[in-house]
This record gives structure tokens, sequence and C-alpha cells, in this order.
């Protein structure tokens, strides 16, 4: 389709579409070409938010603390924008670009839209990298009014976020298109069903977005009054929060997706995985409230029902995926002959594929350490001992990263030689990435959280100037920093395998793309015998309530622990 | 699969194993609801977000006055203040220091009112972690009750500025 083409037309040009050499399914080649970039500018933004990690935790790391003061906080205000915005909302452009196209066997709805997306995206990131380095957005990520940045960060944050509603649109346009030319017959995909929960919530999410940065950019140029710091607070919080549920959508999406590529795994039910995305869409714009928990002027009753998501129903619904995902694996490996006792079809998974090992690392490191201490730490009373502590990154650097990245990160292991078409260089080193940066961020993780139950404040340049923090908290600081080592190691390492796999990977045209490793059904073990056994995912069974038992531990230990400081309403 | 379109009868009730999931997920949730209602009727720590509009200057005059009715001595050139039990307080938030110093009697009860002068600040008081907003233009009233004396240390944790790290104030009780 050429670029003067009118956008609504689903013509057949002859090279519209091609038949993927490995998985047989039609690929659009507007959405590939899309796909190619945003992926790669996501990738680009990955490297520069883990050159400037390692900067941060360098400097946090009290015995090694690196950077000047006011390089620490426009570093800090970088690594935030670049990886919780950029890395993910580019990768999630790509995601959907493909959820809406390959498989359904569908065209992107237009090439002039996805052009102008991306330009958008890529124009408003860029401005706003650049203001920040200029020193003129010492702002941190939420630029809490009244502090006040540089207009074109503001303008930069609307371009981008108004580039990805654009591409969303494009998400649905296509989908539209798709059902009204019947390309596929039925219910869209599961993988299709996840990707739409998280355009929905992209555009709730956005329009949060706008409504606050819009008159935020017209006070910084002058214009207008300044708005309400908790007003602010309120509706920024909605586009902070929720653009996270947008990531959970994605990842679990993305669970199912190489759990279903690397072991065969299909949903145990399709109407539970469904509803528990539909659970997020309902109940996930009340989480505003997480970061609200001890503000003035937002009464007990506001709190307490927004913060639990009306009745922890989103919570539920991330309750069931860990359930649903492992346990499709496990009924598949199970059924291909694996059934050693409890957890036989765990030993013998496909470790060896990098996309695996990063989804089933991506799976634990967001469940129990990143839902735990999320759910934990959003009760209302508990946020007491938490709030503005490192306890909060060390949740998030859990589910973001630890969760959402390394997911994208194991996806890429199948988009490159699927959508590049170029087999990975340096195999051996991508089959380690994912353990290595899975380990790295637990350890920053686990560092941060203790430190922050230390009381050790998040965006604090050095904590010797309260002189309250004993040795544990620097020992847990230090923790947190050999994490950010190894880490930032095998982001670089992801960054190299990428780059290095485009440049000089061998193409796969024409043939399969080269095999990471699925597991393989054991001779003479027949298909489908336990289709009708809702009992046979006993390992899964175990695993939750291991993690159901875990859950209750951390949370009522949370309660003694705030049963302890002074009374206070 | 994933990847593919659904048999057409995919709409089924869960059974077996993920039903019984789904059950204990959801009474968990249940549980954890209850939680925080309950621990705002019987438990002692809540926020409850009581606040009131002030100015910068109203808040600051509100202070001072506060300073001078109260003032019992100094603590590194800051006023040192002790409020009457069960009366009220006042903190100043402002880059990049906390204002006054607060002495207080444990087991007493006290309306500590906290307010910015300038750009958002945390209130978070060591060692024993606890955390709230200071926004400019809102009062935020906490009614604390000191349960153990010593020598507390309020530390900045809403990020404010170059000298934000700087900001510490302290909370004698006695």
């Amino acid at each position: 389709m050429s670029l003067s083409a009118p956008p609504i037309s689903v013509s057949t040009a002859p090279n519209a579409m091609r038949r993927c050499d490995t998985t047989g399914l039609s690929v659009c080649r507007v959405a590939e070409q899309f796909i190619k970039l945003t992926a790669v500018s996501a990738v680009v933004f990955l490297l520069l938010g883990g050159i400037a990690a390692i900067l941060l935790a360098l400097t946090r790391w009290q015995a090694v603390h690196l950077l000047r003061v006011d390089w620490f906080y426009r570093i800090l205000t970088f690594h935030g924008l670049n990886m919780l915005i950029f890395w993910i909302l580019f990768f999630e452009v790509a995601v959907l670009y493909f959820a809406c196209t390959v498989p359904l066997g569908a065209k992107l709805f237009s090439k002039k839209v996805a052009w102008v997306s991306f330009a958008m995206m890529l124009s408003g990131a860029l401005m706003v990298d650049y203001i920040i380095l200029d020193g003129k957005a010492d702002v941190m990520l939420t630029s809490y009014l009244p502090l006040v940045a540089h207009p074109l960060f503001y303008l930069g944050i609307i371009l981008v976020a108004v580039g990805t509603l654009v591409a969303v649109f494009n998400y649905f346009a296509t989908l539209y298109v798709a059902k009204r030319d019947q390309t596929y017959v039925g219910s869209v995909p599961l993988v299709t069903f996840g990707a739409t929960a998280a355009a929905i919530i992209a555009v709730v999410t956005l329009l949060h977005g706008a409504i606050v940065m819009i008159p935020t950019f017209t006070y910084s140029m002058g214009w207008t009054a300044q708005p309400d710091p908790m007003w602010y607070r309120m509706i920024w919080w909605g586009l902070g929060h929720q653009s996270q549920q947008v990531n959970v959508c994605a990842m679990v999406s993305i669970w199912y997706l190489v759990a279903h590529l690397a072991t065969g795994a299909k949903p145990v039910n399709e109407t539970v995985c469904r509803g528990a995305f539909v659970l997020y869409i309902l109940f996930i714009n009340l989480a505003s409230a997480h970061h609200l928990l001890v503000d003035p002027a937002v009464g007990s009753t506001w709190k307490i029902w927004n913060t639990s998501y009306a009745m922890y129903l989103a919570v539920l619904a991330s309750m069931i995926h860990g359930f649903t995902v492992p346990a499709s694996i496990e009924m598949a490996m199970r059924d291909k002959g694996y059934v050693k006792g409890l957890f036989g079809w765990v030993t013998s998974a496909p470790w060896r594929n990098p996309a695996f090992a990063a989804v089933a690392l991506s799976l634990v490191i967001f469940g129990f350490i990143g839902g735990i201490t999320g759910v934990t730490l959003g009760t209302q009373q508990i946020n007491i001992i938490a709030h503005n502590t490192l306890r909060i990154t060390g949740h998030f650097h859990a589910t973001v990263v630890g969760g959402t990245s390394l997911a994208f990160m194991g996806l890429a292991y199948y988009v490159i030689p699927l959508i590049f078409r170029r087999d990975f260089i340096w195999r051996s080193a991508a089959r380690a990435q994912p353990w290595l940066f899975g380990v790295g961020i637990l350890l920053v993780s686990i560092g941060m959280s203790f430190a922050g139950s230390m009381g050790v404040p998040r965006r604090d340049y050095d904590i010797e100037s309260a002189g309250v923090f004993g040795p544990a908290a620097h020992l847990f600081l230090g923790v947190m920093g050999i994490g950010a080592i190894l880490a930032a190691t095998a982001l670089f390492l992801f960054v190299v395998l990428c780059v290095g796999t485009l440049l000089f990977g061998t193409k796969n045209n024409g043939r399969a793309m080269a095999d990471w490793g699925v597991a393989q059904r054991v001779a003479g073990v027949k298909a489908g015998l336990l289709d009708h056994d809702h009992w046979a995912m006993k390992g899964t069974i175990a695993l939750t309530a291991v993690f159901l038992a875990c859950f209750a531990v951390y949370y009522f230990a949370n309660w003694k622990a705030l049963a302890d400081v002074w009374p206070v309403r | 699969m994933s990847l593919n379109t659904p048999a057409r009868d995919w709409y089924k009730a869960p059974e077996g194993a993920e039903k019984l999931w789904i059950g204990l997920a959801l009474i968990w949730c249940l549980v954890m609801s209850v939680m925080m209602p309950y621990w705002h009727f019987r438990g002692k720590q809540n926020s409850r977000g009581e606040a009131y509009a002030v100015s910068a200057n109203a808040f600051r005059e509100r202070a001072e006055k506060f300073i001078t009715a109260n003032k019992v001595g100094e603590h590194n050139g800051v006023p040192l203040v002790e409020p009457a039990p069960g009366g009220d307080a006042y903190l100043v938030a402002r880059m990049w220091n906390w204002y006054p110093v607060l002495k207080l009697r444990k087991g007493e009860t006290y309306r500590v009112h906290l307010s910015s002068l300038d750009l958002q600040h945390g209130f978070s008081l060591q060692p024993l972690n606890m955390n709230f907003q200071v926004l400019p233009g809102y009062d935020h009233v906490l009614t604390l009750t000191p349960t153990s004396s010593g020598e507390f240390t309020i530390v900045c944790n809403e990020f404010c500025g170059i000298g934000h790290d700087k900001m510490v104030g302290k909370i004698f009780v006695e």
C-alpha cells in the first residue's frame, strides 16, 4: 500500500501480506514495518534508561556515590521517563500492531495513521529527553506541581501520549475492518483479547494524561493559573498508575503467547482467562488512589474503596492469570508425557529457550515479589509505613522491570527471528541473558524493599544527611547496587544481542527460524488424554498454595509492623 | 491456542482446581477488603486525610503565633516548642527545613498541623518510619499520640529540589 493510498482501502496489493516461514501465519507487511520501527525505538530508549539506571544505583549505593547532586536528580528524571514511558509505550505499540494483524490474518488499517503516530511519539520522546539533559526539567517523572519544568517537557509528554492514542485508534480500526471483512471466524484469539484490554485501558489512561498535562503545559507557558497540586496528584496518577495496568495486560498476553510458542500451552478455560482481562478493564481505573493514601483532603472511605479496586477485583484478575498461565503450561507438558511427580513438568520445561525462561521468571517475580508487595503497600493504613520510601521502588521494579520488561525481552527472542527474519547471534549468551537479568532485578527489588522498610526514602541523593540510617540500610543499598550491576549487564547484553542480530544475524527468509527449543512429545504418548481432567495441574495447585501462604504471611506481618508505630488519626 | 481463534463453544464455567482457586482467591480478596474498614474502626493507625484550605501566609502566621506562645528553648538555632497536651502544634515544611522543633510528651495526644510554604514535601518520621504527604495550600492535620520517647528525625521524602536530602527536622518526646 503506497503512502498516498486512501487509508480505508483494504485492497489486496500483491505484496501486502507474506506467509510466515515458521508459523504459517499471514503477516501484514505494513504492520511488520511498524513493528520493526517501534521495537527498535523501544530498545534504544531501553538502552538510554539502562545507562541511567546504573548511574543511579551507583549513586544511591553510598559506598560509591557516583553522580553529583544535580545530575542525580536529572538522571533520575531521565530514567523514569525513558524506562516507564518510552521503552514500554513503544514496545506496547509494537505488541498492539502485532496483535491486531497477525493472529487475525488482517492488514493494518492505515500506514498513514501509523506514520503520524510514530512521528508524534518519537518527536515527543526526543523533545523530553533533550530538555531533561539540558537541565530544564529536574522534576522527576511525576513533575508534581508546584515544581515546574520547561514547557517542552510537558509538550513532549503530550505528543507521546497523543501519538500513542493515534496508534490505539489504528488498532481498533484494524480490529473493526478485520471483523467486517471476516478475516477470521468467531471470537478473537486470547492474545488479541488481552491486547484489546490493554488498548482500552490505554485510552482511559492517556485521557487522564491529557487532562492533567494540558493545563500544566499552559501554566508553564504563563497562560493560565497554577492547577491545584492535590488535583494534579489525583489526575496524574490516573495516568501514572493505570498505565502500569496497560503493561500488566500486555505482559499477561505475552505470558500466554510465549507459553504457547514454547510448550504448546492453550488456556485451560478461555472464559476464565478472558473474564480476568475484563476485570482489569472494569476495576483498574481506581488505582490512582494507591498514591494518595497518606494525602490530605481525601477521606478514609474514598481511600479504602479505591485502593482496593472496589474489592480487590483487579487483584483477583492477576491471581487468576497467576494460576491459569502455569496451569496451561503444566497441562501441555503433562499431555506431552512429562507426568513424573508434582514438578516433573517444571524440570522438563524448555528452560534453554530464552523466551520461555524470561516469561517464567517474569511470572514468578511479578507474582511473588511485585504482586504481594503491591497489594500490601497499597493497603490504606499499611501505606503509612511505606509511602515514598524505597519500599515503593522495590515493589515496582519487581512488577515493571522483573515482570513487564523481562517479558518484553523474552518476546524479542521471537520478534527478531519472526519479524526481522534474522536468527540470533551468540545464542548461548541469549540463553543466559534472562537469568542474569532476573537475578539482578530480584536483588535490586529486595535491596530496595528492605532498605525502604528501614525508612530509607526514594528519590533521595544522600541518606547520610539524615543521620538516622545505620549499617543495615547501607548493606541493603549495597545489595541493590550489586543487583543493578547484574541487571544492567544483562540489559546491555540484550541490546548487543538485538542490535548484533539485526546487523549480523543469518537471514532466515524461506525457512523456519532457528529453534530455541520447544517441549517435545515423549515418544508413544497420545495427545488429549488429560483434556477432561480438571485436577491434573497438581504442581500448579501446590505452587499457588505456597503463593497464597506467602501472601498471607507478608500481609499480616505488615499489619503487625503498623500496629507498633504511634497511634495516628 | 492463544494465537488462534477459540472454538465456537469457548464459553464454559470453570471446573475442578481452577474453580477452587478462583474461590480461594476471591475469599482472600474479601478478607483483605474487610481488613481496612476493620482497622479504620478498631486499629490505631489511620490516615483520614483531615485537611483545611490554607494559604502559605496564613499558615506561616499561625505557626509563628504557636511558636511565640509555646517556645521553651532552641535546638541548633531553631525554636524548640512544646505544645499543650491535647492542643495544636504547627510544623512548617519549606525548602529545605522543618520548622520549628517540637517537644512532645509520651502518651499525650496532639493535633499536628502540616503544610508547605513552597513545593510538596514528605513528612517521614524516623526511625518509626511513619510517612505523610505535605502539600502547599492544605493544612494536613495528624492527630498523633507518641508512645515512645527519645529523639526522632523528620526526613523529607518527597523530592523538593537540590537541597532535598538536607531537609531534616526533629521531634523530641519525653
